[in-house]
C-alpha cells in the first residue's frame, strides 16, 4: 500500500523514474538538480543490472544515454540550463536516430552561467529543439512535486511510444521544494511497441536483421523521407498528447497563461482578483510542446485579453500569440534572472489588464 | 581444392568506399577476423563516429551505432553498461579520438571501461579532405597547414597510446601498423589481444593502428606505405604500451 511521503521535487522525479523501470542514469553535477543524480547513485546501486554513472561532462552523459537507449534500455539524464545546452548535440542525434530517453531540465536563470535561482528562461531551448536540424521534443512541465512524479513516468511511456527523447522541464522551485507525494502505482502500458530495433548483439542464426542505430542519410531524398517519417509521429503527438489544466475559465474575461511554478503564483493572483470582482481564469499548459493552442483559441471567444505569466522575458508568449493569431490582445507579466514574481505583482498586472482593455 | 583464405563473414558484401591505397580496408578486415576467430560474431556491437569510417555500419556485419563526432567511447559505455556480456568496440580516427573526443577516450580509459577502441591514426583529416589533425607531424603539409605544421603556431602531435598508458584503467594498449605483411600480422595479434582483454573483463583496451592516406598525403599508395615507415614510425613508435596482465590469457 503506497503511502504519502514528503519529498523534494528532484527526489520524486528520481524515484518515479526508477518505479517506471529506468535502470540507467548518466549525469553530471549542476545546481539546482543535484538531488536527482545523488538519489539515483544510491537507489540504482542495489538493483541487479542497473547502473548509475557520473560522466566526465554533460556531453559524455547524453552520449552514454544514446548508447543505452540504442541498446534498448529505459534511460534518463538530468541537468540544468547550461548543461542542457551542452547536451543539445546529443539530443539532436537521439531525435535523428529515433531513440527514446528522458531528459530532465531543472532550469535556472540565464543566459551564460546566470544564476542558480528558479527560472523559466529555457522555454525556447526546450520547445524549439535547442539542437540542429528538423526535430521536436515533447516537453512536460510539472507545477507540483506530485505532478513531477506523474509526468516523469508519462515521459518514459511517451518516449518509448514515439521513439523520441522527451523532456521534463521543471524549474528550481519544483526541483527544490518539498511536498507530500503519493508515488504513482506505475504500470507499463501493454501497447508500447517492442524495441526490436535495438542493438543487443545479433543472436547467432537469428532471422532478425542486424541493428543499425544511425542518423546519417547522405542522400538528401532519403533524409527528407526520414524526416517526413519523424514528422508523421509529431503530428500524432500534436493530436493525442496535448495536456493542460483550465481553472475558472468558464466565466473568465481575462485568461492568465502560466506553467510550472509560475502557474501556482498565477492561481493565487486570480483568487485575489476574483475577490476584487475581476473574472480572471487560468490556462496552465502541462505539455509545452505540443502547446494547447486549440484550448486557448476556444477561450478567446469569451475572454477579452490574455496575460502570459512567465519567469522569463516573454518566451511562451510567442506560442500564446501564435495560438490566438491576433484574435485577442496578449500581454506579458515576466521576471528574469531567477526572480520569482510575487502574487501581488501578478494581481497588479491583472488589474492593469482590466483598466487597459 | 582446399580453401586457404576467405573473406570473413563479419564483413558485409558492401564494397568499401575508401580511396585506393587507403589502409582502412585492411584494418576493417583484421577487426572483423578477430571477432570471428574469437567466436564473438553474435555478441559484437560496434560504434563508429564521424570520420572516414562513418559508414562502418555498412561494413561490419553486426549490430552497429553511428555516433556523434568524438563521442563513441561514451556511446559504447552506455551500450556496454546495458549489455555487459557483449563485445563492444569503437572504431575511431585521429581527429575524432585525439582532438574533439579526447575527454571521452581519456575518461573511458580511466574508468577501465570494458570496451575496445580501434584508433586509426593517419595524421590527417581524410573525410573533410585533408586538414591538419592533432597527430599531423611537424612540417607536414595539409590544407590548413599549407606551409607545414609549425609547432610554435599550432602545437605538437599527441601520442595518445603513451598518454593513456599512464592511467590505471587500461588493461592493454598497443600501437601497430599495417604498412607491410609483418606489421599486418602483428596488428592482427594486438587486436585479438585487446578483444580478449574485454572478453575476460580485464579493463579498457585500445589498439592504435598507423594508417596510410595516399589521397591527402599526395603520394602514390606504395610511396604512402614508405612514408609510414620513414616519417610516422619515428614519431609514433610501435609496440605494446601497457599490458596490465601479461600472464593472463583467455584460456586461463
Amino acid at each position: 500500500m503506497a503511502e504519502k511521503m514528503l519529498m523534494k521535487g528532484n527526489e520524486a522525479i528520481a524515484e518515479a523514474a526508477v518505479q517506471a523501470g529506468c535502470r540507467f542514469f548518466f549525469g553530471y553535477p549542476i545546481t539546482p538538480q543535484n538531488q536527482i543524480p545523488e538519489y539515483m547513485s544510491k537507489r540504482l546501486h542495489d538493483i541487479q543490472g542497473a547502473c548509475f554513472l557520473q560522466a566526465e561532462s554533460e556531453i559524455a552523459a547524453i552520449n552514454m544515454v544514446y548508447g543505452a537507449a540504442g541498446a534498448g534500455a529505459r534511460v534518463m539524464t538530468s541537468s540544468s540550463g547550461p548543461g542542457i545546452s551542452l547536451k543539445q548535440e546529443g539530443i539532436s542525434y537521439l531525435a535523428g536516430a529515433e531513440l527514446p530517453c528522458v531528459i530532465v531540465n531543472i532550469s535556472r536563470g540565464g543566459p551564460g552561467l546566470g544564476s542558480i535561482q528558479p527560472s523559466q528562461s529555457d522555454y525556447y531551448q526546450s520547445t524549439r529543439g535547442g539542437g540542429h536540424g528538423d526535430y521536436r521534443t515533447p516537453v512536460l512541465a510539472p507545477s507540483s512535486v506530485q505532478e513531477a512524479a506523474e509526468l516523469t513516468q508519462l515521459a518514459f511511456d511517451m518516449a518509448d511510444r514515439y521513439r523520441n527523447p522527451v523532456m521534463l522541464l521543471g524549474d528550481g522551485l519544483i526541483g527544490q521544494m518539498m511536498e507530500p507525494v503519493l508515488m504513482p502505482d506505475y504500470r507499463l502500458p501493454a501497447d508500447l511497441p517492442q524495441k526490436d530495433w535495438a542493438a543487443v548483439g545479433k543472436p547467432a542464426g537469428g532471422s532478425a536483421p542486424r541493428a543499425v542505430i544511425n542518423s546519417l542519410y547522405l542522400d538528401s531524398a532519403l533524409l527528407e523521407k526520414h524526416v517526413n517519417g519523424i514528422y508523421e509521429k509529431y503530428a500524432v503527438i500534436q493530436r493525442d498528447e496535448v495536456r493542460y489544466q483550465a481553472e475558472w475559465t468558464e466565466d473568465a474575461d481575462y485568461i492568465l497563461v502560466a506553467y510550472g511554478a509560475a502557474a501556482r503564483i498565477a492561481r493565487s493572483a486570480i483568487r485575489r482578483a476574483r475577490a476584487m470582482g475581476i473574472h480572471a481564469g487560468l490556462l496552465r499548459p502541462i505539455t509545452l510542446w505540443p502547446f494547447p493552442a486549440d484550448a486557448l483559441r476556444e477561450l478567446a471567444a469569451r475572454a477579452k485579453a490574455f496575460l502570459s505569466v512567465e519567469m522569463s522575458m516573454g518566451q511562451m508568449i510567442d506560442d500564446v500569440r501564435l495560438a490566438l493569431d491576433g484574435l485577442k490582445p496578449v500581454f506579458l507579466c515576466g521576471r528574469a534572472g531567477g526572480m520569482v514574481p510575487s502574487v501581488q505583482e501578478v494581481t497588479d498586472a491583472i488589474v492593469k489588464l482590466k483598466e487597459g482593455v | 581444392m582446399a580453401v586457404v583464405f576467405e573473406k570473413t563473414s563479419m564483413l558485409t558484401e558492401k564494397p568499401f568506399h575508401y580511396c585506393p591505397g587507403c589502409t582502412h580496408g585492411i584494418i576493417h578486415r583484421l577487426v572483423a577476423e578477430a571477432i570471428q576467430e574469437l567466436g564473438m560474431g553474435d555478441k559484437a556491437i560496434g560504434v563508429a563516429p564521424v570520420g572516414c569510417s562513418v559508414f562502418a555500419y555498412d561494413y561490419f556485419n553486426c549490430d552497429m551505432y553511428e555516433a556523434a563526432h568524438g563521442r563513441a567511447p561514451a556511446v559504447a559505455t552506455g551500450c556496454k553498461r546495458v549489455h555487459p556480456d557483449k563485445l563492444v568496440f569503437t572504431y575511431q580516427g585521429d581527429g575524432d579520438l585525439a582532438s574533439i573526443g579526447t575527454a571521452e577516450i581519456v575518461h573511458a580509459a580511466a574508468r577501465g571501461e570494458k570496451i575496445t577502441a580501434i584508433f586509426v591514426n593517419n595524421a590527417i583529416y581524410g573525410m573533410t579532405s585533408g586538414q591538419m589533425a592533432p597527430t599531423t607531424l611537424p612540417g607536414q603539409i595539409t590544407t590548413t597547414s599549407p606551409y607545414g605544421r609549425d609547432p610554435d603556431l599550432c602545437g605538437n602531435p599527441i601520442r595518445i597510446s603513451e598518454m593513456l598508458a599512464t592511467l590505471d584503467g587500461p588493461a592493454y594498449i598497443a600501437r601497430v601498423s599495417v604498412h607491410g605483411v609483418k606489421y599486418v600480422r602483428q596488428a592482427k595479434n594486438a587486436i585479438r589481444r585487446a578483444f580478449e582483454m574485454q572478453i575476460g573483463g580485464m579493463g579498457f583496451s585500445m589498439v592504435e593502428v598507423l594508417s596510410a592516406c595516399p589521397t591527402y598525403w599526395g603520394l602514390s599508395p606504395v610511396k604512402a606505405l614508405d612514408w609510414v615507415e620513414e616519417k610516422m614510425l619515428p614519431s609514433y613508435p610501435l609496440g605494446v604500451k601497457k599490458e596490465a596482465f601479461p600472464e593472463w590469457n583467455l584460456k586461463s
